[in-house]
């Protein structure tokens, strides 16, 4: 199933891009995605455990499944205010 | 239009349009609260006014308002900053921040929060955010004006990428989790001692 990877902050800095269109298998959680990701852009791997994640521009978890059509962004730690 | 900083997403006019539309002004049409007229919500590349976010919330019956205004230093962890860029999620930002204001409403019922922050070049001085907590009593108006920006560093999709002399360094804090209670709690603590 298609899905869109959004990026932000040094993520989408290492990966040269904000948006990405990606194939996953049927069944694929977020964390599925997130490997895959890692797997391309190994450099995103010290991340692993202290990205959040949002499904179609919600808060969820890693072990949230996808859908055809989802779009799943990956946030590093947060540093506003 | 897209800021120059912001990640080409293809969504320019949706991004764009929230930076249009997040002016912060009085004027109640630029709110984007979910329950409008009560607690207002912004993520804007404009220059962010105190006075006008606080004018969102105060109503004849609150005694007081108390404000919150983040600024940019010219120094972070024995660098010399030279200005700050700052990137967000704007969809995401803004419910954290109907979050945050559910949560303080939850917390203080005669309490309203707004808060407002920049995106973009922000420059040494100017305020990267500013927050308003409306309410007939005083503490209550400080309390949930120290949660709100406890919680805003918490679980606000934002980042600050720090320009110093010498380089360049993405700021990272929290992992945002809006379902940590222990964060939470640790917010609630800061703002009520």
């Amino acid at each position: 199933m298609h899905v869109t990877i959004r990026l932000f902050a040094r993520l989408r800095e290492l990966a040269g891009t904000a948006e990405l269109a990606r194939q996953v298998p049927d069944g694929a959680s977020a964390q599925d995605a997130w490997n895959a990701l890692v797997a391309e852009f190994p450099a995103m791997k010290d991340y692993g455990g202290s990205i959040s994640c949002a499904v179609n521009e919600d808060y969820s978890r890693l072990t949230t499944p996808l859908h055809d059509g989802d779009e799943v962004a990956f946030l590093p730690p947060v540093s506003g205010g | 239009m897209r800021p120059a900083w912001a990640p080409d997403t293809g969504r320019s006019t949706i991004s764009g349009g929230y930076t249009e539309q997040m002016a912060v002004t009085p004027d109640r049409s630029v709110e984007t609260s979910r329950d409008a007229g009560s607690v207002t919500f912004g993520v804007t590349a404009a220059p962010l006014d105190v006075q006008a976010v606080a004018g969102l919330v105060a109503r004849d019956s609150d005694g007081a308002v108390a404000t919150f205004v983040g600024l940019v230093r010219d120094h972070n962890a024995g660098r010399a900053v030279r200005w700050l860029d700052y990137e967000a999620f704007v969809p995401l930002a803004l419910k954290a921040f109907e979050q945050i204001g559910g949560e303080a409403a939850e917390k203080w019922p005669d309490t309203r929060l707004a808060i407002h922050h920049r995106t973009g070049r922000v420059e040494i001085g100017e305020a990267s955010v500013a927050i308003a907590a409306a309410s007939p009593h005083r503490a209550h108006a400080f309390a949930a004006c120290r949660y709100a920006i406890e919680r805003v560093k918490q679980i606000a999709p934002i980042w600050k990428h720090e320009h110093f002399e010498g380089g360049e360094v993405w700021i990272e804090g929290a992992t945002a989790d809006p379902a940590d209670d222990t964060a939470r709690t640790a917010a609630l603590e800061r703002a009520c001692t």
